[in-house]
């Protein structure tokens, strides 16, 4: 009989994370997924990154997760976003060529330690005889059970997904170009109703893919990309693939008038769509509607690759006829006599709340069952991305017997992405801003692997091969970073220097100088030529970390208090209806999130001090920090 | 930082606990009782209490001090025994939080420092929890009194102008790709200068607004020069209004803060009632009326040697909330009693000059003070809370408003900073709020 250690089933961006990283921990891994030749697909926008999705992907990377060398092999574009802004807030995002994704995705998971691929479809979970709420393996559409100690599920928008192109319905999971429909799963959003999952639906939309050979790319905006490009992976130094513009084009009033005259024949607006959209990512009906005053809307024409002709038109995601999508798209400049290769569409699929979910996206209902990316309520590929890896570390310690590995708010925008949704739920498809985190000043994109790649080499996590890199970088960062610390100067040298400083007599150290905004390494390098020697990423890496000391040192305070409420860990086993000193309201609420910590507890809506002191006495000291070294 | 709290329980009491914790517990016991030396641990010793700015006496009572560990929250602990009265307890935790590093507690907090050292029996604390509910369900109702109407409208009006600047803020910083408008950042200016400066003006009145708000309003009503503020400087005991003979002297309304047995009471002497041509009289008397509308209690003096005030239809402004005191008792009354209203408290013959009659008013006075004081509750550290919470909001916008650069996720931990200590008197600023207010304003959407 064949038995795995984990099987994950699905081969999208969370997918083909979490086998990634339970092979890496060590974990005897199975994928399988429908056709070994969509694994990695990009079913939206051929793009990765972008501000704070670009932030989970370095933080994938520094966890020697596969996302970011994939996207950095296929990148025909890059962008850091945000760049004349302060390196909190920079995002590093690129157009991908979605053949040399799937490609390089595929290529990298056949070779992949420990990791197997099979082609199948999954029908239904098998349960431990022994225990009815334990997961132990599955059951393919060809009847053949695969047995397994745990099961990652990553479906999608399969979930009884439903196709919409303004009248029609087509039950699919995703629409491809290349191929026909692929079927929604509907075997499984059973298996999990009848496991007692609560399952709800959202919506989303893509618009239609355009033929770049009758597009008239004069009427339209060049975008180039950043020369040199910035890769996401720590483990690259430059971008190989050849690099491309995109171009931008924008709506006009005679748009809108053909949209406004067809909304009733809008999927969305004829009432035949229940599911929730995304607030951030409208269809151009709900722009037009929403935002009458706006008398045009930007598109980016994004191409969807180098060998190929389709065009991405970003902007215009639709769920009206494929008549009107046509007579609208040529109204817009530069697409008069475009022609449509596939015409966009609305799709709704299940998700299940996430609040059925432990923090390691384990269910707390069927032990051994994980879940990640889009059925947890999110969009984007990083985002599943970021879900899939964490799922994968925690299934496959599970499987060896081994604690649970978190990330929190002050670590990673992925801690604070699974926080949010474990403790919060959501009721729109989550995706993530910088906005979002508390903390960020001091989750940056750069400095992922200075807060991620040690704990992930702590758990065996990291290859050696990074591991070396990192470690050679940490050592380089600490010798110079003491080194700029020790050196110094008084104001009235260094004002022979140019340097204006307040003459208060107090000396300033290199590094002191530095977090000065008027102040340049090079100036500061007049003053000590043997800086000189410090190569430029670490310069840069020193120089961020001076500019925001002032603040990250107030942060680190509230971190501080944060921390001690995380260490205070909450049974899932907790009966809050028992607890004395707590509202029906209050009692409700932490029972239908159960949360696992204090802290998290603390930030579910309603929850007063009062009651936080009554869970004291059920509260389990744990500190993470110290048990994963 | 060191916490404090009133302890002893709800209501009027004889004797007010109010507990100290932290490590500079020991420096506000030295501090307080101007004296380096540190009581005895353990021990209740009788110390005269004094303001720290400005070294006044606040009141003589108990101080113990409990060195940590041994103590209830495992930190340096001191409880000062101090007399129950309204003013002596609000004074005294206005005393405290003048001295650094100290701050008013939040709920629980001293359960939660004593469960943090491994000083409390877990099964306590669902117990616990039940006082601390009962506490902030207090606090909760007081909050919502003290922020009916007006005020709760101001509050929300903050956090609504703090959120409109953060949307802008975040809007630019998380969607560099869309069409934001250029000028976000710039409109994000004004509208913090304009919350900063509300704030400021909010908590420098506040002083004022808040006493009156706590204490007891009474209003001085009367003819010209029929004796107002002569009562009002023999109540207060200084010269606080400008006497003189000449009618009109005091145009507008002057205030005084009193402690009367115990309870704070803001005791405002008016312009006298008359027809005047004078435009800025008339504004006063205008002031006075109101002032009087709005009253918890309300002296009409009349000139007992002269009756055509009484004609003259000072009766209307008579109630139940009335005490009349017919003054210059000694210059013989010719006024008839009879034509007062039959629903005022009572009335008294005074001569404010010779002090004829003053001590029987003070005694009903006072029986009235105390009379409607005891409806409202003991003092709560809400508004010391506020204020405080209102004072750290205005540091973190004042770095913002003083930054030399135009760094935005700078700027806008700046806002956040102050949104959090916002939050902590109008309800936590949700990520939510800001998400929802960036798409309605602005069409995002790639």
């Amino acid at each position: 009989m064949i038995s795995y250690d984990v099987i994950v089933i699905g081969g999208g961006h969370a997918g083909c994370e979490a086998a990634a990283a339970s092979a890496r921990i060590g974990a005897n891994t199975l994928l399988i997924t429908h056709k070994f030749e969509t694994i990695g697909e990009m079913s939206c926008n051929p793009a990765i990154g972008g501000l704070g999705k670009g932030h989970l992907v370095r933080e994938i990377d520094a966890l020697d997760g596969v996302m970011g060398k994939v996207a950095d092999a296929s990148g025909i574009q890059f962008r850091m976003l945000n760049r004349r802004k302060g390196p909190a807030v920079r995002g590093p995002r690129c157009q991908s060529d979605r053949k040399l994704y799937r490609k390089n995705m595929q290529e990298l998971l056949s070779d992949y330690e420990n990791l197997s691929i099979k082609a199948a479809a999954v029908e239904d979970l098998l349960i431990s005889d022994d225990d009815q709420n334990k997961v132990s393996g599955v059951l393919t559409g060809a009847g053949e059970k695969i047995y397994c100690k745990k099961v990652i599920l990553t479906t999608g928008t399969f979930l009884r997904g439903v196709v919409h192109i303004g009248e029609e319905r087509i039950p699919a999971g995703r629409k491809s170009i290349r191929s026909e429909d692929e079927p929604p799963s509907l075997g499984l959003s059973d298996t999990l109703e009848k496991f007692g999952f609560i399952l709800e639906r959202l919506k989303t939309g893509t618009p239609a893919r355009l033929n770049g050979k009758t597009i008239d790319w004069e009427q339209c905006q060049t975008q180039p990309g950043d020369m040199p490009p910035t890769p996401f992976s720590f483990m690259n130094s430059e971008i190989t693939v050849r690099q491309i513009d995109c171009h931008i084009t924008h709506t006009n009033e005679n748009t809108h008038e053909i949209i406004r005259e067809n909304l009733h024949r809008s999927a969305m607006y004829s009432g035949q769509i229940e599911g929730t959209g995304p607030r951030y990512c409208p269809s151009i009906e709900d722009k037009v509607v929403r935002f009458a005053d706006k008398t045009s809307h930007q598109i980016f024409l994004e191409p969807e690759g180098l060998d190929t002709d389709t065009v991405y038109p970003n902007g215009i995601s639709t769920s009206l006829p494929v008549d009107v999508q046509e007579a609208y798209i040529r109204s817009i400049k530069g697409l008069e006599n475009v022609e449509i290769l596939q015409p966009g569409y609305a799709i709704e699929y299940d998700y299940v709340n996430p609040q059925e979910l432990l923090a390691t996206l384990e269910t707390k209902k069927i032990s051994g069952l994980y879940l990640a990316g889009q059925i947890n309520g999110t969009t984007g590929y990083e985002e599943a991305a970021a879900q899939g890896l964490m799922a994968g570390i925690n299934a496959a310690r599970s499987a060896d017997g081994k604690d649970i590995f978190l990330l929190d708010r002050a670590d990673a925008y992925i801690g604070v992405m699974i926080d949010d949704l474990v403790t919060k739920g959501t009721k729109e498809p989550y995706r993530m801003f910088t906005s979002r985190a508390e903390y960020r000043l001091k989750l940056r994109s750069d400095n992922a692997d200075q807060r991620l790649t040690r704990l992930g080499i702590d758990i065996g996590l990291v290859k050696a091969e990074r591991r070396g890199h990192f470690e050679r970088k940490m050592k380089m960062l600490k010798k110079y970073g003491s080194l700029m610390d020790d050196l110094s100067i008084s104001p009235n040298e260094a004002a022979k220097f140019d340097l204006k400083i307040n003459k208060d007599g107090v000396k300033r150290s290199a590094k002191t100088l530095l977090s000065y905004p008027t102040i340049s390494f090079k100036q500061v390098m007049q003053i000590w030529p043997e800086l000189a020697d410090i190569p430029d990423d670490i310069v840069e890496q020193i120089e961020i970390d001076a500019t925001y000391s002032g603040y990250l040192e107030r942060q680190e305070a509230d971190i501080l208090a944060f921390r001690k409420d995380e260490n205070l860990l909450l049974p899932n086993t907790l009966d809050y209806k028992a607890i004395g000193g707590l509202s029906n309201e209050v009692s409700e609420k932490l029972d239908e999130a159960k949360p696992a910590t204090l802290g998290a507890a603390s930030r579910i809506s309603g929850v007063t001090p009062a009651a936080l002191t009554a869970l004291l006495r059920y509260v389990k000291r744990k500190d993470k920090k110290a048990s994963a070294q | 930082m060191t916490i404090f709290a009133l302890s002893s329980g709800k209501g009027k009491a004889g004797v007010g606990v109010i507990r100290v914790s932290g490590e500079a517990t020991k420096n506000a016991i030295s501090i307080l009782t101007k004296s380096e030396k540190c009581p005895k641990p353990r021990v209740a010793s009788l110390k005269w209490f004094y303001d720290p700015l400005t070294g006044g006496r606040l009141d003589h009572g108990l101080v113990i001090f409990f060195p940590g560990p041994n103590s209830f929250t495992g930190e340096d602990v001191a409880e000062f025994h101090i007399h129950g009265g309204y003013a002596v307890v609000s004074g005294f935790l206005e005393a405290l939080s003048k001295i650094e590093h100290l701050r008013p507690a939040e709920a629980g907090e001293f359960t939660r420092r004593a469960f943090d050292n491994g000083k409390m029996d877990l099964t306590e604390a669902e117990g616990l929890a039940d006082l601390i509910n009962s506490e902030t369900e207090g606090q909760r109702r007081q909050a919502l009194r003290q922020m009916d109407g007006n005020l709760k409208e101001l509050y929300e009006g903050w956090r609504h102008d703090l959120i409109s600047a953060m949307a802008y803020l975040e809007a630019d910083i998380d969607f560099a790709d869309e069409e934001i408008p250029d000028d976000v950042t710039e409109r994000i200016i004004p509208i913090v200068h304009d919350l900063y400066q509300d704030i400021q003006e909010h908590l420098d009145d506040g002083h004022r607004g808040e006493r009156l708000r706590h204490g007891l309003q009474v209003v001085i009503l009367g003819a010209p020069n029929a004796g107002k503020s002569t009562l009002l400087n023999y109540l207060s005991r200084r010269d606080v209004a400008i006497v003189s003979d000449i009618a009109g002297t005091t145009r507008d309304s002057l205030e005084v803060h009193l402690d009367i047995s115990g309870f704070p009471v803001s005791i405002i002497d008016t312009a006298g009632i008359r027809e005047s041509e004078d435009a800025i009289e008339s504004e006063g008397i205008r002031r006075a009326l109101s002032k009087a509308e709005q009253s918890d209690l309300r002296i009409i003096i009349l000139d007992g040697a002269n009756s055509s005030y009484l004609d003259h239809g000072m009766a209307d402004h008579m109630g139940q909330n009335t005490m009349v005191m017919i003054s210059k008792k000694d210059l013989g009354v010719i006024i008839d009693t009879e034509k007062l209203p039959r629903n005022i408290i009572g009335t008294w013959h005074v001569s404010v000059k010779n002090g004829d009659g003053i001590s029987d008013f003070m005694a009903s006075f006072e029986k009235e003070v105390g009379a409607r004081m005891q409806l409202t509750d003991t003092p709560s550290l809400t508004r010391t809370r506020h204020r405080l919470h209102l004072q750290n909001a205005l540091d973190h916008m004042g770095r913002f408003l003083a930054a030399d650069h135009f760094e935005l996720e700078l700027l806008s931990e700046d806002l956040r900073m102050a949104a959090r200590e916002i939050g902590k008197i109008t309800g936590y600023v949700d990520v939510e709020d800001i998400l929802e207010k960036i798409f309605t304003e602005f069409c995002i959407g790639k």
